[in-house]
């Protein structure tokens, strides 16, 4: 157990490695340049290679490579470029937005689809399967932002139950934040309670057609009983592995949803550290994230291989 | 006697009046725009966004833009200028504090200067104080500015938002929080989403209306429709979606400010690069564009036409659209003439405002109609500054210049449209030495003709400015002489 344990954590971190690499490489070697950007078209030269100077762009790309990866180890994932402020502080805020708006989506997603999941299953091949099943057709084939863009002309501009998008911060009232939240969380649901549906149900029919379904049935369990007592557990495993991925997808993913709704989130800081060329912020949340779905899926590995010990011998 | 209906009326006549009260006496602002300023310091970036909310709301200058362009009295009350024109002599206010209650005085004003021309300087306009070759101290309101020679816009530059007066004792922490002299102070930022400014009251000048002003940033162009239509905010300046404002007009909750900028929106050609180096082809191109088709198609009908690279708003504009008329045969002619019957084919790089997005379809379609193939990229703006600005690698490209009274860039031979014209830069030389106000002129209409008879850029428009707002804000700037949002002056109607 802990040769496998162990052998999980340095492939984790061996991952990691390459992920610094690729992630440094890959936006270092985009086009653009930071003070360039900064300073505009008027600019002379000179001004330019002073202010490379001043963030330190002047150095070659190795060093500024080891810099960037000692100082992360450290907890400290350097200086934006332009906002001058530094990132670990950036990510801490907006992470505030991001990821109670992950959860807040997957929360969503998780109520829908599991009554819809297991309605489904129970109903199959009936009209309210087939009905479910086309509901979730429809929500994995309509854009999120599209959906988003309508859940605004209604609820914000013809009934103004909500405003049209901001989000002011947690210390001006927990239930303002709730509430500037709840739109871009069921545009960010829809989608994913979709295929969460799907997953449930065919998860949910696998596992009743297994043997010990069909013995507790034989023993005189009612069907209700036994989807309850029995196959739901089982059904589960699948679905939280989705559950699992989604959430990962909802806290990178939410760039698009964020900029409809001007939410002050790490999708915007990314897509806004983008277009600024702050090579810095974008290597570091991107690590960030890499480093949460790596460190993630480690977990899942290992709790995986407690409970199961097939999956040891394996590897 | 039991009166219901009297009740009644007097409960509704309270409740009106309580309203009346509260609404005649609102004392804040939202004020969205499209872009977030990088950080705070108006004096170490191009970014307009930060002027847009700093500009004399926090920091001031020597000398500033009022709302019609012309320049006016800032911190300096008043100043002497010498007679050979090189040694001015500014007289500042006394009494003015900056927001951390350090006062304003002539070390400031030496320090602010300094500072910009300095060597490590990372002032993106640092050619503004290129000509200064002292500051002095005369004493705590008296400072005097030495130049090399003459500069007939010397009190124009100081007006810049890059040449604000910043003082040493704050200069450590401005990028994050700004402290200035203006009539308003810092309050907040919450990065990604709002700035907080509120009313100092310690401004040496008139106490502005408003208490709060709140700066949102929305670069969504549905959301910003979405956010005015909502009226999460109460203004939205340099609207993105000009498609929308016939809806605005409409409604009687809003109102839509159309005003000029500095923005002369040009068709940058590059002057180097065959068959882009013959005056006859850069002529060809320019008859074979329609720019009325290009305003109403790109902007919705929001652009003035220009034929020349100045503001025409500009008491010394020349009306120039005539040396370059849509006449498409003439193209033809000029393309056969240049040895190109057959056409050719060159760039079109396009950066992302949609001014150039959507302009450079109509373009390459008027184009093609003369026989020119562009083939189109749309670029970053990082992607677009490194190859186009910095690379000169691009035939022809779609930008807005809007920095005031830029027709100078035309004197650098190094700048990316590569124009090297040895009659400008002398004229160029001529006109930064001149002071008297009618020679001036008569140089900078001069300017106008040689490139517009030289056909260095396509002349497109001048981009328009327009706000939407709440029908009750009283006061906003209609034009925008610099990228400002200035609410010195704003209020809220009763």
């Amino acid at each position: 157990m802990l040769r496998y344990i162990l052998k999980r954590a340095i492939s984790l971190i061996i991952s990691l490695c390459l992920a610094s690499i690729i992630i440094f490489a890959v936006v270092e070697i985009a086009p653009g340049d930071p003070a360039s950007f900064m300073l505009g078209i008027n600019a002379q030269e000179d001004t330019v290679a002073a202010l490379r100077a001043e963030l330190g762009l002047d150095q070659d790309k190795l060093s500024r490579y080891f810099t960037w990866v000692s100082g992360m180890i450290q907890g400290d994932f350097g200086t934006s470029y332009t906002y001058r402020s530094p990132v670990a502080e950036m990510i801490r805020e907006r992470i505030w937005v991001s990821l109670p708006l992950a959860l807040y989506a997957l929360l969503i997603s998780t109520l829908i689809a599991f009554p819809a999941g297991i309605y489904a299953a129970t109903q199959r091949g009936k009209s309210g399967d087939l009905a479910v099943m086309g509901a979730t057709q429809f929500g994995i084939a309509i854009p999120n932002f599209w959906f988003a863009m309508i859940l605004v002309v209604i609820f914000a501009l013809k009934l103004r139950w909500f405003s049209a998008g901001g989000f002011l911060g947690w210390e001006n009232g927990i239930f303002q934040s709730i509430k500037s939240l709840t739109l871009p969380a069921i545009a960010l649901a829809l989608p994913q309670a979709s295929i969460l549906s799907r997953v449930m149900r065919s998860a949910l029919i696998e596992t009743l057609s297994e043997d010990y379904i069909r013995t507790a049935r034989a023993k005189g369990f009612g069907k209700r009983a036994v989807i309850w007592r029995h196959a739901l557990r089982n059904a589960l495993i699948p679905v939280l592995t989705i559950i699992g991925l989604q959430f990962s997808f909802l806290m990178a993913g939410a760039i698009i949803i964020e900029q409809v709704f001007f939410l002050p989130g790490l999708g915007r800081l990314v897509f806004q550290a983008i277009t600024q060329r702050d090579l810095i912020v974008v290597e570091s949340v991107v690590m960030l994230l890499v480093f949460a779905v790596i460190t993630v899926n480690f977990i899942v590995d290992v709790t995986y291989a407690i409970t199961d010990p097939r999956l040891r011998r394996r590897v | 006697m039991f009166q219901p209906k009297k009740i009644f009326t007097a409960a509704t006549f309270a409740v009106f009046a309580s309203a009346g009260v509260s609404l005649s006496a609102q004392s804040d602002i939202t004020v969205a725009m499209q872009l977030e300023p990088p950080h705070l310091d108006p004096t170490s970036a191009a970014a307009g966004a930060i002027d847009s909310v700093l500009y004399s709301n926090v920091f001031e200058g020597l000398t500033r833009f009022a709302s019609d362009g012309s320049i006016i009295a800032g911190l300096a009350e008043s100043w002497d200028i010498s007679s050979d024109g090189t040694v001015y002599t500014f007289k500042l206010r006394s009494g003015v504090k900056f927001h951390d209650g350090t006062s304003m005085d002539a070390n400031d004003v030496k320090f602010s200067l300094d500072r910009a021309r300095a060597e490590d300087s990372t002032n993106a306009q640092k050619a503004l104080f290129s000509g200064i070759t002292d500051v002095a101290v005369v004493n705590d309101t008296t400072v005097k500015v030495s130049l090399d020679k003459p500069n007939g816009s010397f009190l124009f530059n100081m007006a810049w938002g890059d040449a604000v007066i910043v003082a040493p004792e704050s200069i450590e922490g401005i990028k994050n929080k700004p402290v200035g002299t203006g009539a308003f102070t810092f309050q907040n930022w919450v990065q990604g989403d709002r700035i907080e400014l509120s009313r100092n009251p310690d401004y040496w000048g008139n106490q502005p209306a408003l208490e709060k002003a709140t700066f949102k940033f929305i670069s969504d162009p549905t959301a910003a429709f979405a956010a005015v239509m909502a009226q999460d905010v109460d203004v939205f300046t340099g609207f993105p979606a000009p498609e929308n404002l016939p809806q605005f007009e409409a409604d009687p909750r809003f109102q839509v400010l159309e005003g000029s900028t500095e923005g002369e929106t040009i068709l940058s050609t590059n002057n180097k690069m065959p068959p882009l180096d013959n005056v006859k082809v850069r002529k060809a191109i320019a008859h074979a564009i329609d720019r009325q088709a290009i305003i109403d198609g790109a902007m919705f009908g929001y652009g003035t036409p220009i034929g020349t690279h100045f503001a025409p708003h500009n008491p010394d504009y020349v009306d120039l659209t005539g040396n370059s008329n849509y006449d498409p045969e003439l193209s033809k002619k000029l393309l056969a003439e240049a040895g190109l019957s057959e056409g050719f084919k060159t760039t079109l790089k396009l950066p992302p405002p949609s001014y150039a997005r959507r302009g450079g379809e109509i373009i390459a379609s008027q184009l093609r109609a003369v026989g020119i193939e562009t083939e189109i990229s749309n670029l970053e703006w990082a992607q677009w500054l490194e190859q186009v600005f910095r690379g000169k690698d691009y035939g022809l490209t779609i930008v807005s210049h809007t920095e005031p009274m830029d027709i100078g860039i035309y004197a650098r031979p190094d700048y990316y449209f590569q124009y090297d014209n040895p009659e400008f830069q002398s004229l160029m030389t001529e006109l930064t030495g001149t002071t008297d106000p009618a020679e001036r002129s008569s140089m900078l209409k001069k300017a106008q003709r040689i490139i517009s008879d030289d056909y260095v850029n396509g002349y497109l428009f001048e981009l328009a400015f327009t706000t939407v707002a709440n029908a009750k804000v009283r006061g906003l700037w209609k034009n925008a002489p610099t990228q400002a949002t200035d609410l010195t002056g704003v209020s809220w109607a009763d």
